[in-house]
C-alpha cells in the first residue's frame, strides 16, 4: 500500500515520535510510503539545529536518517517553513538572512505536494495536536 | 477521479497561524481544482464571523482570504452547528455562507470525504 504521511506538530511532542514510528513500521512492513509532509511547526523537523540532551531521542535526527536511509521524498511547506525560520541556501540569499538550517535530504516546496501525495497515496495519515 | 478532501478547521482567526495554514491547504487544493470542502469547528467558528479587527493585535485579517474561496471552487463551507451553539452564535451572524451540521450530519460528511485533514 501508498503512503502519505503529513506531520503538523513540533519535534518535542508525542505526535512527531508517533509519525516517526509510524513511518519506519510502513516501511519494515513493506509498504511505499510516496512523500513525507511537514507543515505547520511539523517543520521544524526539518532543522539541522536542534540539539537533544544526550539522553532523549532526537527525533529531527532520526527523520534524517530515516530519509537518506530509505531515499524518501521528504517536504517541507516553504511557507510555513519561512515563518518559522526554516532555510535552505536559496531561501537565505532571497531574503537576506545570515544562516541556514534545513538538514540534508529535505526539500522545501508548496502546499500542492501535499496535495499531490494525497491523490498518489492510497492513505493519508496526518499527525497533529499533542 | 479525484479523491475528495475534506478540511477541518479547528483554532480561533487570533491564535496563531493555524486558521491561515488549514485555509491555506484549501486554496491550493483549490487552485487544482481538486473536490474540497471546508468544515469550521470549535474555536474555528470565529474565523467565519463578520466585523472582525485582527490590526488590533497586529494580526492579518482572513476574511478575504475566505471570501476568495468560492473563487478558488471551494464552495462547500460547513459549520459544527453544536460549537456555534457552545459559543452563542447561529449561522445568522455569520460572514460566509456555512451550512451548519448537527453531530449526525458532521458524521456523513466526514464519511463521505476520502480524505480528511484537521488542523
Amino acid at each position: 500500500m501508498k503512503f502519505a504521511i503529513a506531520l503538523f506538530s513540533p519535534p518535542h511532542s508525542p505526535a512527531s515520535r508517533r509519525a516517526l514510528r509510524f513511518t519506519e513500521a510502513v516501511l519494515a512492513a513493506g509498504h511505499e510510503v510516496v512523500r513525507l509532509f511537514f507543515y505547520q511547526d511539523g517543520v521544524h523537523s526539518a532543522s539541522a539545529n536542534i540539539v537533544a540532551p544526550q539522553d532523549e531521542t532526537d527525533t529531527a535526527r532520526e527523520w534524517q536518517a530515516l530519509v537518506a536511509a530509505h531515499q524518501l521524498d521528504g517536504v517541507v511547506c516553504i511557507a510555513a517553513a519561512l515563518r518559522r525560520g526554516v532555510l535552505n541556501a536559496e531561501e537565505a540569499a532571497r531574503y537576506s538572512r545570515e544562516a541556514t538550517n534545513l538538514a540534508g535530504g529535505w526539500t522545501l516546496s508548496g502546499l500542492g505536494q501535499l496535495h499531490e501525495a494525497a491523490q498518489l497515496a492510497d492513505r493519508l495519515v496526518c499527525f497533529g495536536g499533542d | 477521479m479525484a479523491k475528495s478532501m475534506l478540511i477541518i478547521s479547528r483554532r480561533a482567526p487570533g491564535s496563531g497561524p493555524s486558521a491561515r495554514e488549514a485555509l491555506d491547504i484549501a486554496l491550493a487544493g483549490g487552485a487544482f481544482d481538486l473536490p474540497l470542502a471546508m468544515l469550521f469547528m470549535d474555536d474555528g467558528i470565529y474565523q467565519l464571523t463578520p466585523d472582525q479587527a485582527p490590526h488590533h493585535i497586529q494580526q492579518k485579517d482572513l476574511s478575504a482570504n475566505l471570501q476568495a474561496l468560492p473563487l478558488f471552487g471551494v464552495e462547500d463551507l460547513f459549520a459544527c452547528a453544536y460549537s456555534l451553539q457552545e459559543r452563542g452564535l447561529d449561522t445568522s451572524h455569520l460572514a460566509l455562507p456555512a451550512q451548519p451540521l448537527d453531530d449526525e450530519a458532521l458524521r456523513a460528511l466526514i464519511a463521505r470525504h476520502d480524505l480528511v485533514v484537521t488542523l
